[in-house]
């Protein structure tokens, strides 16, 4: 906590700050977890009914696992997972834990590095399965199993022999045990080995185990799983035909990240159940870093929290971003410096600006006042999002179904899209209108059905009215239901008249005549009921949907720095390097490194001349002339002053200049030293950073 | 100072007589056949030492592609401009700037886009041909000697830092954050530090500003024999006061893995400087320090330097380092981390190699000695030769034999061994199979070597 107290306020709102963050923290974390542990629920579930359906053959030694047996097939279990290989992880440990709750307490993970051969992977696999079997029965008599993994001859056979001991063990030795066992696990559990990385495995390797494995089946029920990021191809392309088919592979398909993602937006961001928010630019930067960097989850979690983080340590008023309930009791005991910086946001400054002059004076002197007008602005606040979530739902379900998406498929793009500015004043805005204006009648009702449900569900008062209105939009509709049967008929008499008529002629004349009148013609009453929803939904959002940024005190809930988020998320070491070699100016703020345009000052930094004349060099650089060309610059740039006397001592120095920035330079990666040639050295990089 | 700038130019004379028939061979040249005689090749100062093409012929309109095609009088006009402006206080602005085509077909438009792809083509240019024009000139030619790191210190010590002021500004901007990074270090984030600039300072006035009261770990990366297995002793060693090896760094860590899981209320702060050096950069050394990284009561603050730095990391090291960029210009001299470089210019090794190499002489037999000297001979003799593979074994005892140094070729194995045994001499088997002994040691080296033997005799 004590970290938070540097910036220099006083100590009791950085303790809060840091308490409020922490609270936060641990309900967003907690939050994740669920999540993420919802929607794996079901891929879990999947692999352990697989995995008891495989195990149950073994148990009951059925004719049809004799005759599988005699095809040495061994069950497996294929989990594609996607690219995203960091967030494996998280679902590997879900699934371990569940299985060794529910199926087998025998689960080994191996990963690829651990396993560059197959007698390492042996090593590892017996070294888990014995180690979690010890945890198991840790209170049992331990001097048979607690052969140190080292003596034990790591094959196949004394795995087999210690799986039988095992399950003998539980079978016979201690029947109060077995019963207790027994009922997490039956008798002769499957072991289950789980390859997470199975594309990083050498293919000799696993072809091997598969192999051997084979062998033994009929005595040692093992189950594969094998995780796989790309695609269900892999398998074939790893293992030939001859090793493949002693599998027995079924397909189990993890939920795409993309999905993971939307669902932590949507449960996180769009609720007012957290108060801290993201600001646009910081919300398009996290996404950004997800779509092209990593497809990453956690990362995107890791982002938040920095955010999170970032927001409390910065912002001294953050101490206010916290539950509706709490902001009274905060409001009122906030400090003088505290309440001058409320008056110093900007929010605030444009709020004053508008008020009149007896309310500006007392808002920028009285204290107490300020804290009024705060907690009621900050309540307002809180409303806002409360109403802003449910007409953005409201507003997705409307654009998500029209042709081309123009403001977007998923509600993060529309969220962004009204964060940005007014969204009602975009092109995309405008079109999608236009698009909504020609929905069937069909698909016009269902929305507003949607409409109707969210902000029913929703915990903002406002809507009462509005849910009035589209019910009885909905009505209406129905009402026209009734009307339009009659008017169906004359449209199918109208029709049964162009079908009468056949020569060209008068198709042609009758055609012209029907868009004639379609284009006079009043607009039907469908059309009106039409019209009318949907410019309702327009006023809803020119009403709700402000951008955050023009609400007052957005800057106490909003985290908005989404060039520090990039800069610690998402560096670009290389750019840096180059910038300060190229623009020494840009670091130091020195008049003598002002330079115009592409050269630099002949006074820069030894480090940077040595650079600028080196990109000037092909593939290798004679190092006497990248002297001579230096100490060229370098004498240029000092006062002609003292050439008699010691120059030669200049001279040493500015060899040792030389040497230093060169090897200053070969520690960057510029050049390497090179044997092509004597004393030169190779350049390494080409074109810009 | 235009006297030095001159220089060079004089100084490619010579090459020409040289240069054109060893570039005739290049594939450019070949494929360009207009008039071979009024090709010519030009340039070889050490400002643009990319070799021009010089087309005359004004039809040859596939230039573009060969945008530095200019005729000799501009190429000589261009090098006066480059020296007149070095002299002018400024350096050459950029490698575009006298590379841009000829004015006559040069548009100010395209003038970004023939940046981007001058860059292109400056590199396959200067990867197109085997050989490359540089002028010959040595250091050892040069009147001055090559410093040894002593001086070379100690020279540096009073040369004044530039800019100390604004130096110190801009450190003083990033000790600013050290707060900061206490705290995300405890939120379970690692910190990097990049940018411009020894970092040493930096993470050593944080270290005792911060770390004093806790127990810390400083790595020094840059350090020629550092290995993640010391890292990882001192960790077991010091830090948990476990006495006793493990078999593999693996086990190692998943000791000290389970000794911080079982005790919560140790800490343990790891800063490493240059991450990214020689010894730690490979690939398993990298995922040991990541997964290290990873353990929650274990913060790691570390510092890289090189360019490509960010390439050691794929997304699962990424995941586990779990890093927070912090840019960290210093432009603080790397004093420390450049000291133990091998670096051409400074005489270190020549000197120690010498020493080293007189001393196990002296202890050896005549007859040994005799033996050394031989190859040391032979190895100079073939000095000019770039792919001399070494003395085979055959030749070299037949010389021995003639030289009654050796009776049989047993002794003189047993004498080769001894030899290997003290890195004198390194043995190669070649393609065919045959052996062959070198002395892996510059030729300058021997040849000090040699006369100094001669003094002794």
């Amino acid at each position: 906590a004590h970290d938070f107290r540097s910036t220099g306020d006083d100590s009791k709102d950085t303790e809060l700050r840091f308490v409020t963050f922490q609270s936060l923290w641990n309900q967003i974390k907690s939050e994740t977890e669920q999540i993420q542990e919802d929607l794996n629920k079901q891929l879990l579930d999947n692999l352990v009914s697989f995995l008891s359906r495989s195990h149950s053959e073994f148990q009951e030694k059925t004719t049809e696992w004799t005759c599988r047996m005699k095809f040495r097939e061994i069950p497996t279990a294929a989990l594609v997972l996607g690219v995203n290989v960091t967030d494996h992880d998280l679902t590997f440990r879900g699934l371990s834990d569940v299985l060794q709750d529910n199926i087998t307490p025998y689960v080994a993970l191996l990963e690829a590095k651990d396993c560059p051969g197959i007698k390492n992977l042996m090593q590892k696999l017996m070294g888990q399965l014995m180690n979690c079997d010890i945890d198991v029965d840790s209170l049992e008599d331990e001097d048979c199993v607690q052969v140190s993994q080292s003596r034990i001859r790591c094959s196949m056979s004394s795995l087999i022999s210690w799986y039988e001991s095992v399950t003998k063990k539980t079978d016979s030795e201690t029947p109060s045990k077995k019963r207790n066992s027994s009922s997490r696990h039956w008798h002769s559990p499957p072991v289950v080995v789980i390859f997470k990385d199975m594309e990083s495995f050498t293919t000799k390797v696993l072809q091997d185990f598969i192999v051997i494995s084979s062998q033994h089946i009929h005595e040692l029920p093992l189950v594969l799983i094998f995780g796989i990021a790309t695609s269900p191809m892999i398998i074939h392309r790893l293992l030939p035909h001859s090793v493949s088919s002693l599998l027995c592979i079924e397909l189990f398909q993890s939920l795409s990240c993309k999905e993971h993602l939307s669902t932590i937006i949507d449960k996180l961001l769009l609720t007012s159940r957290f108060p801290f928010k993201l600001g646009e630019k910081v919300l398009q930067v996290l996404i950004n870093i997800f779509l092209y960097h990593d497809f990453s989850v956690q990362n995107f979690i890791k982002g938040f929290q920095l955010c999170v983080v970032e927001h409390f340590y910065s912002q001294p008023l953050s101490v206010l971003c916290c539950q509706l309930v709490d902001i009274k009791k905060r409001v009122y005991s906030l400090s003088h410096d505290q309440c001058e910086n409320i008056r110093r946001l900007p929010s605030f400054r444009r709020y004053v600006e508008k008020q009149e002059s007896g309310k500006q004076i007392e808002l920028l002197t009285n204290d107490s006042f300020l804290k009024e007008e705060t907690e009621k602005l900050l309540e307002d606040l809180h409303v806002y999002h409360e109403n802003y979530v449910s007409i953005l739902r409201c507003l997705h379900v409307f654009t998500s179904s029209l042709p081309k998406y123009p403001l977007g498929k998923q509600i993060r793009e529309l969220h962004c899209a009204c964060l940005e500015n007014r969204v009602w004043e975009t092109d995309e805005y405008e079109s999608s209108l236009q698009l909504a204006r020609m929905l069937n009648k069909t698909d016009l009702v269902t929305m507003l059905q949607q409409c109707v449900e969210i902000l029913m569900s929703s915990s903002g008062k406002e809507f009462d009215k509005t849910v009035e209105k589209l019910k009885e939009f909905l009505t209406q509709f129905q009402n026209l239901e009734a009307e339009a049967s009659q008017e169906r008929d004359v449209s199918v008499s109208s029709q049964k008249e162009l079908q009468k008529k056949t020569d060209l002629y008068h198709l042609q004349k009758t055609l012209l005549e029907l868009k004639e009148s379609r284009r006079s013609k009043k607009l039907t009453k469908f059309e009106m009921l039409r019209f009318e929803v949907v410019d309702y939904i327009d006023s809803l959002v020119r009403k709700y949907l402000i951008p955050a940024d023009d609400r007052t005190l957005h800057e106490i809930v909003y985290f908005n720095a989404a060039a520090v988020l990039r800069g610690r998320l998402n560096a670009a070491p290389r750019t840096a390097l180059h910038t300060a070699l190229n623009n020494p100016h840009c670091y130091l703020k020195n008049q003598a490194l002002k330079c115009d345009g592409g050269g630099i000052s002949n006074k820069a930094p030894d480090i940077c001349i040595v650079y600028k004349l080196h990109l000037e060099c092909g593939r290798l650089i004679n190092l006497v002339d990248w002297l001579e060309a230096f100490s060229t610059v370098v004498m240029a740039a000092e006062e002609p002053n003292a050439d008699a006397a010691s120059s030669d001592q200049v001279d040493d120095i500015i060899h040792a200049r030389f040497i230093r920035a060169v090897s200053e330079l070969e520690l960057l990666g510029f050049i390497k030293p090179s044997k092509q040639k004597t004393d030169h050295v190779a350049r390494l990089t080409w074109g810009g950073c | 100072a235009s006297e030095l700038a001159q220089t060079p130019e004089q100084n490619v004379a010579p090459d020409h007589s040289k240069c054109p028939e060893k570039m005739a061979k290049t594939p450019q040249s070949s494929s360009k056949s207009c008039d071979s005689k009024k090709k010519e090749f030009v340039s070889t100062t050490p400002y643009r030492l990319r070799k021009r093409l010089a087309a005359p012929d004004p039809d040859l309109e596939s230039e573009s592609e060969y945008s530095a095609s200019c005729s000799e009088e501009e190429e000589e006009e261009d090098q006066k401009e480059v020296s007149t402006v070095l002299s002018g206080q400024k350096t050459p602005a950029k490698t575009q700037a006298a590379s841009t085509p000829p004015p006559r077909n040069s548009l100010a438009k395209k003038n970004k886009e023939q940046k981007m792809g001058n860059l292109v083509e400056e590199y396959f240019e200067a990867h197109s041909s085997s050989k490359v024009l540089t002028s010959d000139r040595t250091l050892q030619k040069l009147r001055k000697k090559r410093l040894n790191q002593q001086t070379l210190h100690d020279l540096l010590k009073n040369a004044p830092l530039a800019y100390a002021a604004e130096i110190r500004d801009l450190n003083q901007q990033h000790e600013s954050l050290f707060s900061k990074w206490m705290l995300q270090l405890h939120l379970g984030f690692n910190i990097v530090l990049y940018g411009l600039g020894s970092k040493r300072d930096l993470l050593e006035k944080f270290r005792t500003s911060l770390l004093q009261d806790s127990v810390h770990l400083v790595v020094n990366g840059y350090f020629p024999s550092i290995t993640v297995r010391s890292i990882l002793n001192s960790i077991t060693e010091e830090v948990l006061d476990h006495i006793g090896t493990f078999r593999s760094p693996l086990d190692q860590l998943e000791f000290i893995a389970k000794r911080f899981k079982e005790d919560s209320s140790l800490e343990l702060y790891v800063l490493i400087h240059n991450l990214d050096s020689q010894m730690l950069r490979g690939e398993r050394s990298q995922q040991i320090l990541a997964q290290l990284s990873s353990l929650p009561s274990i913060y790691l603050i570390a510092s890289i330097d090189h360019i490509n730095a960010p390439l050691m990391w794929d997304q699962a090291k990424l995941s586990l380092y779990n890093w927070l960029w912090y840019e960290t210009t210093t432009f603080n001299p790397y004093v420390e981390e450049t000291s133990y470089e091998n670096s051409l210019l400074v005489q270190q090794s020549g000197s120690l190699a010498l020493s080293s190499l007189m001393h196990v002489l002296h202890s050896l037999t005549l007859n040994a000695r005799g033996i050394f000297r031989l190859l040391a001979q032979h190895q100079l003799e073939k000095k000019d030769n770039p792919s001399y593979p070494g003395l085979s074994f055959q030749d070299f005892y037949q010389q021995c034999r003639e030289a009654f140094l050796v009776n049989s070729d047993l002794t003189l194995r047993a004498q080769l061994t001894e030899f290997r045994d003290h890195k004198l001499i390194r043995t190669k088997r070649g393609a065919d199979g045959v052996e062959y002994l070198l002395i892996p040691v510059d030729d300058s080296t021997l040849t000090d070597f040699l006369e100094k033997e001669d003094e002794h005799v």
